[in-house]
């Protein structure tokens, strides 16, 4: 491990973690949706900094990261269609208001 | 590029032909024979899945990225199965007024996720396995959501859809590490770069795999989403989600961990799974006892179904692998004939608590009769399936040997005593308490009622015939390349 590639990883794996923290802390679900881009972006950056770095000689990673980039923009387009499906239904955005199914 | 690699997926391709003629019929028919459209499509893809039972050619396509084996064949055709069903016991409730509009679009994400379980069942390359996963889960978050007179379907797919994208985030940075292990994306090359491969590094990355996976099997601590989306989702959707779903995921688990960390079996993740079948068998037992929506009571029962399943993964041996799919058929047909039932008296009344099934024999003892088989065989009652299916995964799982594995097996045979209590509530429910029957009688439509009594011959069939075991068992010894690393 050379202190380069760890320059990247760190802020990668930090991003990760906030991702995971925002997650679970936020109560609005758009900023939990941000919250997921955080973590999906991060492994995006996780796999260009190993291809980089470690790989340079094939594209593996490179090309992870372009079907994970398209991945993670259908999965946002459906997330929001179903926030606004909530929403239009309870009139905000609040996770307070998906907690009618419970034990 | 060489074309005959094409040949490899005959199944992939059918289902693709399948999906776009239902999405030709539904896009460019007359609104006049709109409403035939179910019955195409189940005529449809009853023709397909009769094809799919020919064998194409086996090997590895596309530079090793996919693969086609006897194990891999059967398992499709088992979805197949299972799929046929759902969409028979699908055909009348999408016709009714409220959902009539979408119901195209209903049968197209089916059968769209159904080509991404296939793609994850095949896959060979952690790529094709990404895209195929997410193929798989994101339309059924869509599928969640299609009761859009009731608020809790909308509640469902949103807690579908935040607590599937954040498993498939972890399970991207597991592959991320995996891929900075050893710098491919095969499974076969990443599997040999492992061998005798000791670092934190890896136990976290085995790890994010097995969380990212159990969250879509639902193992417990991953397991908190289900029984909501399970009450919410429109009830062809849970049945889908509960068995078709679940079988495909078991099946990759069971390659990703084979095939991939099979040399780190003993030193890492063995521990993990044990763990979490104990875990996932107890607790969704317990958590079962106590419900009263009988589709939040089948939620926590399918979690309890899953570690079941999980043990003929840590079985490693060919055993294990055709008992774990045997398990799977078993479990399609008790699961969709209860799913079925609750479809059915959901659809005509509106009712799923199990309050409401008090005395169900009394006005429609076809139903009952056919939920009570479905509840002895998930229970494990001897003549019916489900029992010889436990029997085998717990001879698969002691065919590994260790003490371990023993202590593992008698814990999920407590556990199964612990099930029947249950199980036999509901049977309980239907047969003894006759004073009070709010089900009045229902008459169900031609196609429901073949859906069930197809669930209710494979039931007590799978049970006496033990043919079916031994072709398994047969295809299963004929890939023993899956365990060349344990």
């Amino acid at each position: 491990m050379n202190l380069t590639l760890l320059m990247y990883l760190i802020p990668s794996l930090i991003m990760f973690g906030c991702g995971v923290y925002g997650f679970i802390t936020r109560k609005n679900m758009i900023a939990i949706m941000i919250s997921l881009e955080l973590m999906l972006n991060s492994v995006d950056i996780n796999f260009v900094v190993f291809n980089r770095y470690l790989f340079p000689g094939q594209m593996d990673g490179m090309f992870f990261t372009l079907f994970a980039i398209a991945i993670a923009a259908a999965e946002t387009a459906l997330a929001l269609a179903i926030v606004i499906n909530v929403y239009r239904a309870a009139k905000n955005v609040d996770i307070e208001q998906i907690r009618k199914l419970k034990f | 590029m060489d074309y005959s690699q094409f040949l490899m997926m005959p199944q992939e391709i059918g289902l693709l032909l399948v999906f776009l003629l239902v999405f030709v019929y539904d896009t460019f028919m007359p609104q006049r024979s709109q409403d035939k459209l179910p019955l195409f499509t189940a005529i449809l893809f009853a023709l397909y899945a009769i094809y799919s039972f020919v064998p194409g050619q086996m090997g590895q396509a596309f530079g090793g990225m996919f693969e086609a084996n006897p194990a891999t064949w059967v398992m499709k055709n088992i979805l197949n199965l299972g799929v046929l069903l759902v969409i028979l016991q699908a055909v009348k409730w999408s016709n009714e007024d409220h959902v009539a509009i979408r119901r195209g679009e209903f049968y197209e994400l089916l059968l769209l996720t159904l080509l991404g379980m296939f793609l994850m069942i095949s896959a060979r390359h952690f790529l094709l396995f990404v895209i195929g996963l997410e193929t798989a889960s994101l339309p059924i978050a869509a599928l969640a959501a299609f009761e859009k007179r009731y608020y809790e379907s909308r509640e469902a797919a949103a807690k579908y859809i935040f607590t599937a994208v954040f498993s498939s985030a972890i399970f991207m940075l597991g592959i991320s590490f995996v891929y900075g292990i050893s710098g491919s994306l095969y499974f076969t090359d990443i599997a040999t770069s492992i061998i005798g491969h000791k670092s934190a590094l890896l136990i976290a990355a085995v790890a994010f795999v097995i969380a990212g996976v159990g969250f879509k099997l639902s193992l417990v601590p991953f397991h908190l989403w289900t029984a909501d989306v399970y009450q919410g989702a429109p009830t062809a959707v849970t049945s889908y989600l509960s068995v078709i779903s679940k079988g495909a995921a078991a099946f990759s688990f069971l390659v990703i961990l084979t095939q991939v960390f099979g040399s780190a079996y003993a030193q890492v993740w063995e521990w993990m799974l044990y763990a979490l079948i104990i875990l996932t068998i107890t607790l969704g037992n317990l958590f079962a006892i106590r419900q009263r929506n009988l589709k939040r009571f089948l939620a926590f029962s399918s979690i309890s179904q899953a570690g079941y399943i999980m043990l003929g993964i840590i079985a490693v041996n060919t055993t294990g692998l055709a008992s774990m799919m045997y398990y799977i058929l078993v479990y399609i047909f008790s699961n969709l004939a209860a799913f079925g039932v609750i479809g059915v008296i959901e659809r005509a009344t509106g009712k799923v608590s199990m309050d409401d099934y008090n005395g169900l024999f009394r006005t429609n003892p076809w139903l009952a009769f056919t939920m009570m088989l479905a509840m002895f065989s998930l229970g494990g009652i001897p003549p019916f399936a489900g029992f010889f299916s436990k029997f085998f995964i717990f001879v698969g799982a002691c065919q590994q040997g260790s003490v371990a594995i023993y202590v593992l097996v008698l814990i999920a045979l407590v556990n199964t005593i612990i099930s029947l209590y249950y199980y036999l509530l509901v049977v309980k429910a239907m047969f003894l308490r006759q004073d009070d029957c709010s089900v009045p009688y229902i008459d169900s439509h031609w196609t429901e009622e073949i859906g069930l009594t197809v669930c209710v011959m494979g039931i007590i069939a799978l049970g006496l015939a033990s043919g079916v075991y031994t072709r398994l068992s047969d295809i299963a010894d004929s890939v023993t390349g899956i365990f060349a690393l344990i």
